[in-house]
């Protein structure tokens, strides 16, 4: 006679603790990228090239800040999440690790760095 | 179950026996593009923080992206955004179980490069 459910058996063992949240995270900052990326392209595009006043003047506006903003804190994050699998893939051992902790500091670090930008060009 | 051999076991077939198809090539692409984006996202958070500063180091950070080597750089970028784009997308489909026949799946894969080709012309065009 079994006195723990199923789910009780499952849980905490193999993948059921926490199996599917990096899925989860790549999957919900893939969706939002799919919004923000033509966005971005089409607002940062034309700017590339143009004089610094203009450049200074167009991300001053809200519209364009916010998305350039978004575009580069998620795009960091999915890139966070994604070279974390590459390394993964083909890296081990302590190399391995120091890779991954490497690539996640960058991540944020850029994401930090171009935040600080646009707030700074926006404010 | 204590003289199993764990070592010496024949591998499955590799990537050098395998003969390339289309699946597989748009699949290591994906990750290709998907990593070396990575370039092209530093160079324009460099470019940002530039503008941020003052006009004369943004002339630095915008010539050199704008400079033959720069314009290379974003064109290629530019490209493996949208490809990483529409095979996202892919997955994005794939994660339902849908479209995962040989046939649908050589189609789909068809459709990401023929369409990342197509939207980084038109992008080009447009800017």
């Amino acid at each position: 006679m079994r006195y723990l459910t199923d789910r009780k058996r499952a849980s905490g063992m193999g993948s059921a603790k926490s199996g599917v949240a990096h899925f989860w995270a790549m999957k919900v900052s893939s969706v939002a990228l799919l919004l923000l990326i033509p966005l971005f392209v089409f607002t940062f595009g034309p700017m590339l090239g143009a004089p610094h006043a203009d450049v200074v003047a167009y991300f001053a506006r809200p519209f364009p800040a916010i998305v350039a903003a978004l575009t580069i804190v998620v795009g960091f994050m999915h890139f966070k999440d994604g070279v974390q699998v590459l390394i993964e893939d083909y890296v081990h051992g302590l190399a391995q690790k120091v890779l991954i902790i490497l690539m996640i500091c960058l991540s944020y670090a850029a994401a930090a760095t171009g935040l600080f930008a646009i707030a700074r060009i926006a404010l | 179950m204590a003289d199993v051999n764990r070592g010496n076991r024949p591998l499955s077939p590799h990537l050098s026996i395998y003969r390339p198809q289309l699946t597989s090539i748009t699949s290591i692409l994906t990750r290709i593009t998907g990593n070396a984006l990575l370039l092209a996202a530093l160079l324009i958070v460099w470019w940002f923080l530039a503008a941020a500063t003052s006009p004369e180091y943004f002339a630095v950070a915008d010539g050199l992206i704008t400079s033959w080597f720069g314009d290379l750089v974003m064109l290629l970028s530019l490209w493996a955004l949208w490809y990483h784009t529409l095979a996202g997308v892919r997955h994005l489909i794939w994660d339902n179980a849908i479209g995962l026949e040989i046939e649908t799946a050589e189609k789909l894969g068809w459709a990401v490069i023929i369409g990342s080709l197509v939207l980084t012309v038109l992008t080009v065009v447009i800017i």
